[in-house]
Formats: structure tokens, sequence, C-alpha cells
């Protein structure tokens, strides 16, 4: 196993996909000399030349539409939002293109796109560049999303987003970038739908997503202190969702606490608590629990946006409220 | 630029434009029978632009169409039978009855799909573009769209992008003075769409869209531009919608005086007189509109008793199946 950060596991997917296949190629805004806003892909053009990491002007929809078209003739295009805010510029080949051809089509052809969107708040960036907008494509059948939640998933993930025929939307969380994980050295791939348990526990179920799978981890850790045992798990990616292992850990605990960073009405806990309550109704001893940002536009001043998203202290809460109803 | 056509390529034109003609004064017909569901927006009026333009394409070459997509389907080499059974929702059509008018499509044929969003094929077509550039392949693509969505950012969007990477892609823009219901002095203040072309420092033509062999001509100009690496074009072609902007339209706001006057500016009368003064004979002419209508009847006897789809198969062909063992 090597040690790297979150950033340098993307990167190396994506190297590692560049290398294995001449039709892949990087797309987006400023990734090129400059490496991205994020830096995500600094160094790729020295590796791989111009025509195969390309700037684009600034114009999410020509370049979104361009790999949709791209991807539909044969190449298999890598393209970068720089911030997940900015999809509202090319939302129509996003949902409308990229999701549906291949149905309208009647299965006559394949989109292999993939869709690089960092996402997330927690960086005073307010509320064009700190936005969790993974709901709105988890509404669209036909595209795949991933939310990988370290430096092993952030690569794995991508790499499976590569190789999928499918278009498929990877968030990564800005946040995480710097964060280092364990990576193997050779070659793997995460696959799609399987949920992974990232902690054993026997009272409650938190379900978390994205950088507030860390959250819980340190409110599961704080929890041991007073006797309660957390199990969290991190579906890895919600189109496909792998409802299963939830499902499966809710009968165990009969509690479950959802957990993601984008806010609460219409946020994929309403999808995942509507699953579980249908499928194990007679297993829940507590209303299931949503921890999410306040229906709110991201803030700007520190202060602020601290109010408006959800950390460990919420998932705490959160875990007690249940606690307490079943007794 | 030549002249004239070669008499082979006058008859090809004139048959492509019968073709177009009669299916669509067929599904006219078919359509307010009740044989068709949803609504219908026909190409009668301005069939020498897909004649004229895809006379020039192989079938490797790639078009993405409009709402009015019927037209360039069968100018791109799409058979009546399997067409007029998508337009009646069977199984046997195209596109296993899933896409219907709006969204008739061939990969086979180069059709990436008529288009129910305005503007929303010119990336794709920039794209396709890009993807032939990118693996060094010898098509080009074409998008057709209206004045209309000549006021979208995708158009501008898309030009930008063709126009920095020199893409091989020519720009059709059927300028039949109506955005849906809407005239263009109210929603352009420019004369013509092909003066846009400056701002993305690509050629801009303007050619009569009831001449076929002008149209032929200029996009003969654009295509081997494009091919032999010359970069994109935007081709203007002035036109006339005979019908409505869907079939429930009266076009109660169209001027009567200017809409006769465009009738009997009809292309395919133009084009039948011009041939017989270049020595065709009638037979020939009256030889094309024989077989296209004995096809055309034949295709409608097909879609008629072709099966309706399975309603199991409602939910196929949303995702191309994928296991990560195969790749």
């Amino acid at each position: 196993m090597a040690v790297m950060t979150y950033r340098e596991a993307v990167r190396q997917a994506l190297r590692e996909e560049l290398q294995y296949d001449e039709r892949v190629y990087l797309i987006g805004e400023d990734i090129a000399e400059f490496g991205g806003s994020l830096k995500v892909t600094l160094g790729l053009l020295d590796e791989f030349g111009p025509k195969r990491i390309r700037n684009t002007p600034i114009s999410e929809m020509g370049l979104l539409g361009a790999a949709v078209g791209s991807a539909a003739t044969g190449a298999r295009p890598i393209a970068e939002v720089m911030y997940s805010d900015f999809f509202g510029m090319a939302m129509d080949q996003v949902f409308n293109q990229a999701a549906k051809m291949r149905y309208m089509f009647g299965g006559k052809l394949s989109i292999p796109l993939t869709i690089r969107a960092p996402m997330g708040g927690r960086r005073s960036a307010a509320a064009h560049h700190s936005q969790c907008l993974e709901a709105w494509f988890m509404h669209i059948p036909g595209l795949k999303i991933a939310m990988p939640a370290n430096a092993y998933d952030a690569k794995g993930l991508l790499k499976t987003a590569v190789r999928d025929p499918n278009p498929v939307i990877v968030f990564e969380n800005k946040m995480l970038y710097n964060v280092k994980g364990e990576v193997p050295e050779e070659p793997f791939f995460v696959p799609f739908g399987v949920a992974k348990l990232v902690r054993e526990g026997s009272d409650v179920t938190v379900v978390a997503v994205s950088d507030m799978v860390d959250y819980s981890l340190k409110a599961a850790e704080a929890l041991e202190a007073e006797g309660i045992s957390l199990e969290v798990i991190d579906p890895r990616t919600i189109a496909p969702l792998d409802i299963g292992t939830i499902v499966q850990s809710v009968k165990k605990t009969g509690k479950l606490v959802v957990a993601h960073e984008a806010n609460l009405t219409g946020g994929i806990g309403a999808e995942i608590a509507a699953q579980v309550g249908y499928r194990a109704f007679d297993y829940l001893q507590a209303p299931i629990e949503r921890v999410a940002a306040k229906d709110s536009p991201i803030p700007f001043a520190p202060i602020l946006e601290k109010e408006i998203l959800p950390d460990d202290q919420d998932v705490m809460d959160a875990v007690h409220r249940v606690m307490d109803y079943a007794g | 630029m030549e002249k004239q056509v070669p008499p082979e390529v006058g008859l090809q034109l004139y048959e492509l434009m019968v073709r177009v003609r009669k299916f669509e004064q067929a599904v006219v017909d078919l359509f307010a029978r009740g044989k068709i569901p949803g609504f219908l927006h026909t190409y009668i009026g301005e069939e020498a632009v897909a004649a004229g333009v895809c006379a020039n394409l192989s079938m490797d070459d790639k078009i993405t169409s409009t709402h009015r997509g019927h037209g360039h389907m069968v100018a791109k080499g799409g058979h009546f039978d399997k067409a007029m059974a998508e337009l009646f929702g069977k199984a046997t059509g195209y596109n296993k009855g899933k896409g219907g008018s709006m969204h008739i499509a061939e990969p086979d044929l180069g059709m990436l799909g008529a288009n129910a969003i305005v503007s929303a094929g010119i990336p794709i077509a920039t794209g396709a573009a890009l993807t032939a550039q990118y693996m060094g392949l010898n098509w080009i693509a074409v998008a057709f769209f209206g004045d209309g969505a000549s006021n979208e950012g995708a158009f501008h969007e898309s030009l930008n992008l063709a126009s920095v990477w020199n893409l091989p892609v020519v720009y059709v823009c059927e300028n039949n003075e109506f955005a849906e219901s809407t005239p263009r002095w109210q929603h352009q203040k420019v004369k013509d769409v092909a003066t846009r072309a400056l701002s993305y420092d690509i050629p801009g033509v303007i050619v009569d869209g009831n001449d076929v062999e002008a149209v032929y001509l200029c996009a003969k100009e654009a295509v081997e531009r494009a091919r032999s690496g010359g970069g994109p074009t935007l081709l203007e072609a002035k036109t006339t919608r005979w019908r409505g902007h869907h079939e429930a339209d009266n076009q109660s706001y169209r001027d009567k005086e200017e809409f006769q006057a465009a009738l009997d500016n009809d292309a395919i009368a133009r084009w039948e007189k011009v041939l017989l003064g270049r020595g065709v004979p009638k037979s020939a002419l009256e030889e094309i509109v024989a077989r296209t209508e004995q096809e055309l009847a034949e295709a409608i006897e097909y879609a008629d008793r072709s099966p309706l789809p399975d309603p199991a198969s409602a939910r196929a062909d949303i995702f191309t199946p994928f296991t990560l063992e195969a790749n």
C-alpha cells in the first residue's frame, strides 16, 4: 500500500486510464498548464500532451456537449466541471442528452462519458462554489453517480467510471483533496452499487456520503465513550444504490441516521429514508433521522457557513434523538 | 465554385427531395387519422436543404437534427419502413418505439438523432467532429438547426469551440424566419444568421434554400473544407416552413401574401423545371415519384402491421450492460 492524498489518487486514476486506452482524453477548463482550478490534473499535460489534456473555453455547455457527442461516436472523454455548481450552465447536455440518448435510440449507442465534478463547501466559497447537487442527478434515470469519501475510493471509483460504457458523474469532495489514505500500488477497481461497511456497530446505522463519512466516524468515536455503537455505511455510489446492505444493517440496529452535506429537502437522505421505511418498516424503533445542511444558500462568512453545514456534532445529536426515542 | 451539378447528382437531389416530401405528406395524413401518437413537426417546404447537404455526405459522416427531423433522417438514407414504424410507436421502428418523431435516430446511418430540445444537437455534432479529429477518422459532422436555435447558448458555445479547435463540422442553419410562432424580427436583430460566423472567425455562407443545386454546391464546399482540415463553416439556407410549427398550429400569425409567395417558390417544382430544361426526360422524374410512392405504401403497410412494443421492454436500454470482470 502506498499512502497518498485523495487528489493524487484521482490523478493516478486519470493517468492509468489515459495510458490504458487511447480513446480516453481529458476535457475541461484550465486543466492543462494550470492543472485545474483544484490542481487535480497538474502535470498530466507534460505526460500526455495537449491533444489528450484539452483546455476549453469557459463554456460548460459547449465542452460537456462536445464530450457527449464525442462519447456517442467512439471516444471516451473525461470531462471536468470545475465546480459542480457550474453544472447549471450545461444541464441540458447532461440530463436530456447524455442520460437519455441510449434509451431514446432504442439502445443503439452507448455514452461512455465520465464527468468529474468537485463538490461541497466549508471553504468560505459561498453560494456559487459550495453546493452538493447529487440529488439532482440521482433523480435522472440514465446516469450513474459516484461519491468517493477517501483516496482509495477516489481512485477505484474513477477507474470504474471510465471503463463503464454509460455516463457517470463522479463528485469529488474539495475538502478531501488533501486528505491522505492508503491506496494499493497495483491497479484496482471499486465496483458500483456496492456499499462499504466503514465501521461495524450495533446500536444505530449511519449511512453517510462523501465527507460526512469522516464526520460520522468522528461522531462514532465520541459516542463510543457513552456506550453507543454506530455502524457506518458509505454507499459510495448513489446510482446505483446498494439499498440491500443498508436495509440489512437497519434490520440489525433498528435505527437509521442518513448524513449528507447537501441540504435537507429533496436530498438523497429522503430517498434512502423512503426506501428503508418501505423495506424495513417493522424493524424501525425510531423515526429515521436526516443530517443535512439547513435549507439555505451556502453563506460566505465562516461562522454563517458553519451554522448551515452539518458536521459530527449534528450526527451525534441525531443519534441521541433516535436512541432517546427508542428508549 | 462549380456552377452546375452533374446529371446523376441532379437526379439524386430530385429523388431525395421527393422522398422527403412524400414521406412527410403521408405522415401528415396518418397523423390526422390517429395513426401517429404525440405531436408532429413536418419538414415540408425545407426539403432542398436536407437533400442538398446530405447528398454530400457518406454513411460515416454524422448529422444531428432537430424536432423537425424526419427530413434529415430520410435524406441521410433512412428507410421508410423503419422510420414509419418508429413514428407509429411500433417495436420494429428504428428506435423500438422509444424515440418517436422527435427522437428518431440511426447511428449506423450517421444520424445522431432528431432532438426535441432546440439547439441541443449542435454541441453533439461538434463532439462527433471532435472524435473524428481526435481519432484521425475521415468523417465530418453536420448540425442542422433553425434560426430560433441560433439564439441559444449551445449554438454560440459550439461555434466558438469548433473554431478554436478547427473541427471538421458544418453548421447548417435552416432559416425559415420563424422560431415556432415568433417572427425573426422579434427574436434576432441580424437579418442573416450567417453574419454570426464573423464572431467566430469562420466562413459564413448564405444560400437560397429553395435552390437545391445552390445548397448542394455550397454544402460541398463546406464539407470539403471540413474534411480537408479547413475547419467549420456556418451555412445559412433561407427556407420556408409550409406547415405550422407542429400540426396543431394553424399559422394565423403569418402574412398571407408572403406565405403564398413562398409556397409558389417550391424547391421541388423549381428543380423539376431545371432538370427538364437540361434535357432530363420527364419519364425519369415520374419513375422516381412512382418508385417513392410504391416504397411508401409498403412502408405504411409494414408500420401498420408491425407489433407494438412489449410493455415489459419499457425500461430496457436505459444503461449499456457492464461488468468489471469483462473489462
